[in-house]
């Protein structure tokens, strides 16, 4: 589709409301004898819940009511599997999903035990500390390996053993070439947890109106829609008559959408039994422990190449890091295997993962979604093999990269939507082309490098690929209406975390109908204007909804187009749809507004024809059959210093390809934020946990975030592959710019610091860890270098 | 803690009354005593910068003061940036419309620039950026990204909002008429 609006750098639609302070955030609803929640939370890790003693706090002025797990009756039970595992053969897993409030066993810190309903949060807070549990303190499970042994304490008692899931996955006979194979590498690899960290935390805000039997529920959640499905269910109402509702949402980056969390699941059920709305809003340390977090990994990996550096086979065994429960099932080492086999060739592959509980904080996507991982650990192989082999680091990547002609390229796995793994389009080699030549490869290395060098500086590059599947089913709807004001409208299931769903879904229907984007309204995340869909995740928003918005407005366009025929006494193909009216090609002054069609589309009087429906409103569906998938390229120029160990990034470009642009302000924007994030993954923020399972580091004073000082100016190219899967030919790009920045960082600063000075085997780094690194590395033993 | 205390403030131009409990932090007072929920909550431990607000001129974090030690003080929020919307505010899903509020230079730029996404830590970046542009007003960029260190975004990596504070010094420069 070629558009007016399509394409372009359309302005926002959302942000005056957000620049003023006039968008609804949950925390901002505020209902006429509302009660406040607070939640009084394990500070073990691992711990047998002898008693709850909720007397003193409930006679505590100011307190409603006083709720430990005994309470809730038949409401009590586990979470729902929200993700069942694919039908991948000899597949071994075990479920163990989150609880309400703890019962027997604490299994985290920060899992609730108990909440205290109050008059305000003050008061709620107040009595928590009357609160006494008594606890037996059990060991904690911290360590992968360590947690399938058999002297390893267990946490769930219904299971044989801390093992989650074990998959393998393969093609092709890696042990078969590997055998034969000039040259083997094998390696450790470390990934380690951060926090999504939003800078809003997470809140749920419900309201029961007993005399109409209607429960409204605001919730920062990425999936209103199965939160309402769930939440009747669990609640006994009838769909209908339970709305959610997900205002504005101050980011979500994928733990927003975990269901349910113990307070989606309470804070309903408390409106319900008093009788009056009830709020609860998580506060930042809460936020360190109660919502998910992602990308604990260990890797055992192994890459066979010819001595020309063709990848001839890989094998992977990896041990996954899912928490305290496994509610999301395998979404995120499925990623992480299948992402892992990146932009190339490889025709024998080798995977196998467990997935390990430990007494930590659940794990559930994060920005990236386990891609991170696998991309880290290709990357980090071919970086080595083309050390070792003397190889040019990009010329061993254009070796293997799929060419366009190899589309669609099929791996012979399952993904983790379930459908197999096959690659819909791309165009990588050209990517890596105009990355290599932006960023200035060759002159970088030739010269510039050995002048920094020279003067003492220790400058390096960086330049790795990777793809991410994105855009995967069921599906989304979208339904367009245009009222008899001419104001069109547009409904749609998924919610909105900041990714501009208010402009971009716009666009797509405002070019169809002859309109601006700014006339196009946007509702999107009420299940009271759109109630079929999943939700926002997997970068499939713009994929699957925008896909969705296309088809209802082709809908709603061709009625136009017969009623305006009908009206002006043209062929339906004489008529052009321009700045809100429907108007005679060859003579533009003969015409009639998109208003006027609605009315005559929805009469008082007269007939509205058999086999024809009334009003200019269609609602349609996409679902793609599989997954679309989006790549690029990331370079970097760092300086580190070696003395402090900290860097400092001269210039990030990031050539992407996420298929049709539909508005490039934005997935500029999406791709920018998405390295931010990133940058912070590899070299700021790490979730500390200790032996004893407790998190060292739950404050924004101890995790650091990057600030506008650590970010640099990311520098953004596209290469445009349309996907053959959809329509617009759209792929998605929320996440691109997080997931390959550790592999990045790995290979800039290992060559700033010079040939087979350090290896860098795990992520995140920091200062600190980098400090330490070079130290093992014997960097600060010859006493200049201490300078 | 039945014992409140009375604080008289000015905010947005307004004489405020009310009586509050001691602890009452200024973020929870403006938030949910005055209805002027613009001004964000992200940490409530003064790391984040999205609770940012103007006392007596200056930027100050409102989760890390007692709305007691506001008494007698002249606040401005988010809210007093542009006259009051005249429609009236829509509870629900329905965010995206307009209402055609003529726009503080400032939040013109970030909407040019594309300084935004979720939005939740913006208003703490516009109250930061008041006071810093009005002593600094044609910033370098380090200068820029300096001010806006103790400010925390997750989605937009920043460069969009130092474009944003670039273009609005510029306007602010060639158009002697615009006022912070």
């Amino acid at each position: 589709m070629s558009g007016r609006h399509f394409g372009a750098s359309v302005r926002r639609n959302e942000d005056e409301r957000l620049l003023t302070g006039q968008a609804l955030f949950v925390d901002d609803v505020h209902l006429e004898g509302m009660l406040h929640v607070a939640f009084l939370r394990s500070d073990y890790a691992h711990a047998r819940i002898k008693s709850v003693d909720l007397s003193t706090a409930r006679s505590r002025d100011g307190v409603v009511g006083v709720y430990a797990a005994g309470d809730l009756g038949d409401y009590w039970q586990p979470g729902p599997l929200l993700v069942p595992p694919p039908p991948i053969e000899r597949l071994e897993f075990h479920e163990a999903t989150q609880v309400p409030l703890a019962r027997d066993k604490v299994r985290h810190v920060g899992e609730p035990i108990a909440m205290v309903v109050a008059r305000s949060r003050y008061e709620a807070e107040d009595a928590l500390a009357l609160i006494h549990v008594d606890m037996e303190p059990l060991e904690a499970v911290v360590d992968l390996e360590a947690a399938l042994t058999d002297e390893s304490p267990q946490l769930h008692e219904h299971l044989e053993s801390n093992l989650a899931a074990h998959v393998i996955q393969e093609k092709g006979d890696y042990a078969a070439v590997a055998d034969k194979a000039p040259h083997v590498i094998k390696r450790r690899f470390h990934f380690d947890r951060g926090a999504s960290a939003p800078m809003e935390n997470r809140g749920v805000v419900a309201d029961w109106d007993a005399k109409s039997g209607e429960l409204t529920v605001w919730d920062t959640t990425q999936a209103p829609i199965p939160i309402r499905n769930g939440l009747a269910c669990l609640l006994g109402l009838p769909e209908a008559q339970v709305r959610v509702i997900a205002p504005f949402i101050g980011g979500g980056f994928g733990p927003k959408i975990m269901m349910f969390y113990p307070e989606e699941v309470l804070i309903p059920w408390l409106a319900m039994k008093h009788g009056c709305p009830m709020k609860w809003i998580e506060d930042r340390q809460e936020s360190f422990f109660a919502t998910t977090q992602e990308r604990g990994q260990i890797h055992d990996a192994e890459i066979a190449l010819t001595e020309g550096g063709i990848i001839l086979g890989v094998h992977d065994v990896f041990w996954h890091d899912t928490g305290a429960y496994d509610p999301y099932g395998l979404t995120l080492p499925i990623n992480s295997q299948c992402t892992l086999l990146g932009p190339y060739q490889v025709p024998n592959y080798y995977s196998e993962f467990r997935v390990v509980f430990t007494s930590k904080p659940i794990v559930t996507p994060v920005r990236g979604a386990g891609r991170q991982q696998g991309v880290f650990v290709m990357e980090r192989l071919l970086d080595i093999a083309a050390r070792e082999l003397d190889i040019d680091r990009v010329e061993i990547r254009r070796r293997n990269l799929l060419a366009p002609e190899d589309f669609p390229h099929d791996h012979e796995i399952i993904y983790q939507d379930s459908a197999p793994l096959v690659y819909d389009s791309g165009n990588y080699e050209a990517a890596l082309d105009k990355a290599v030549e932006k960023i200035g490869y060759q002159k970088f290395l030739e010269e510039e490098q050995a002048s920094a060098r020279a003067e003492g500086r220790h400058v390096g590059i960086g330049i790795v690929s990777y793809i991410e599947g994105t855009g995967i089913g069921p599906y989304e709807g979208a339904r367009v209406t245009i009222e008899p004001s001419g104001k069109v409208c547009l409904a749609t299931g998924v919610g909105t975390q900041g990714q501009g769903h208010f402009t971009s879904f716009a666009q797509i229907v405002a070019d169809e109908l002859g309109v601006t984007p700014d006339c196009v309204h946007v509702v999107t995340g009420d299940t009271a204007k759109f109630n079929w869909g999943t939700g926002t995740f997997a970068s499939r928003g713009a994929v699957v909804a925008g896909n969705a918005c296309h088809e209802a407005a082709l809908a709603v366009r061709a009625k136009v187009l017969a009623h305006a025929a009908a009206a002006l006494e043209v062929e339906a193909d004489d008529i052009e749809l321009a700045e809100g009216m429907a108007r005679v090609k060859s003579r533009p002054e003969t015409c009639i507004s998109l208003g006027d069609l609605a009315v005559r589309a929805n009469p008082l009087r007269g007939a509205v024809e058999p086999g024809t429906e009334p009003g200019l409103e269609a609602t349609a569906y996409f679902g793609p059959e599989r997954g679309t998938t989006a790549s690029g390229v990331h370079a970097m120029l760092i300086e580190v210093d070696p003395a402090t160990a900290m860097l400092k990034i001269l210039r990030f470009l990031v050539v992407h390809d996420c298929g049709t642009v539909i508005n490039p302000m934005i997935v500029e924007g999406q791709v920018v934020g998405g390295v931010a994030h990133g940058i912070g993954n590899s070299f700021y923020e790490q979730l500390h946990f200790d032996k004893a399972g407790q998190l060292l580091n739950a404050s924004f004073m101890d995790y650091l975030l990057p600030t506008a000082t650590d970010v640099p100016n990311v520098e953004v190219d596209h290469v445009e592959t349309p996907s053959p899967y959809n329509p617009l030919g759209i792929k998605g790009v929320g996440e691109a710019g997080a997931i390959p920045v550790g592999a990045l960082f790995a290979q800039a600063i290992e060559d700033a610091l010079g040939p087979a000075s350090l290896e860098i085997l795990e992520m995140p780094l920091s200062p600190n860890r980098l400090f330490e690194l070079l130290s093992e590395a014997g960097h600060y033993d010859s006493p200049s270098e201490q300078e | 803690m039945d014992e409140t205390v009375i604080v008289r403030l000015s905010v947005n131009g307004e004489l405020v009354e009310r009586s509050v409990e001691p602890r009452l932090l200024l973020s929870d007072f403006l938030r949910h005593e005055l209805d002027l929920t613009g001004t964000h909550v992200g940490c409530e431990h003064g790391v984040c910068g999205a609770c940012t607000v103007l006392v007596n001129g200056d930027a100050v974090r409102s989760c890390l003061m007692f709305a007691v030690q506001a008494d007698g003080a002249e606040l401005t929020t988010v809210e007093g940036l542009t006259p009051k919307p005249a429609a009236l505010f829509v509870v629900g899903g329905e965010g995206a419309g307009g209402q055609g509020t003529q726009l503080h230079v400032l939040q013109e730029a970030f909407r040019e620039k594309h300084g935004l996404q979720c939005g939740f830590c913006t208003p703490g970046f516009l109250m930061t950026l008041i006071p810093f542009l009005s002593h600094n007003p044609s910033p370098s960029e380090t200068e820029i990204r300096e001010a806006l260190s103790g400010n925390l975004c997750r989605c937009t990596g920043y460069q969009n909002i130092v474009r944003a504070v670039q273009l609005a010094a510029e306007r602010l420069a060639s158009e002697p008429g615009q006022a912070l």
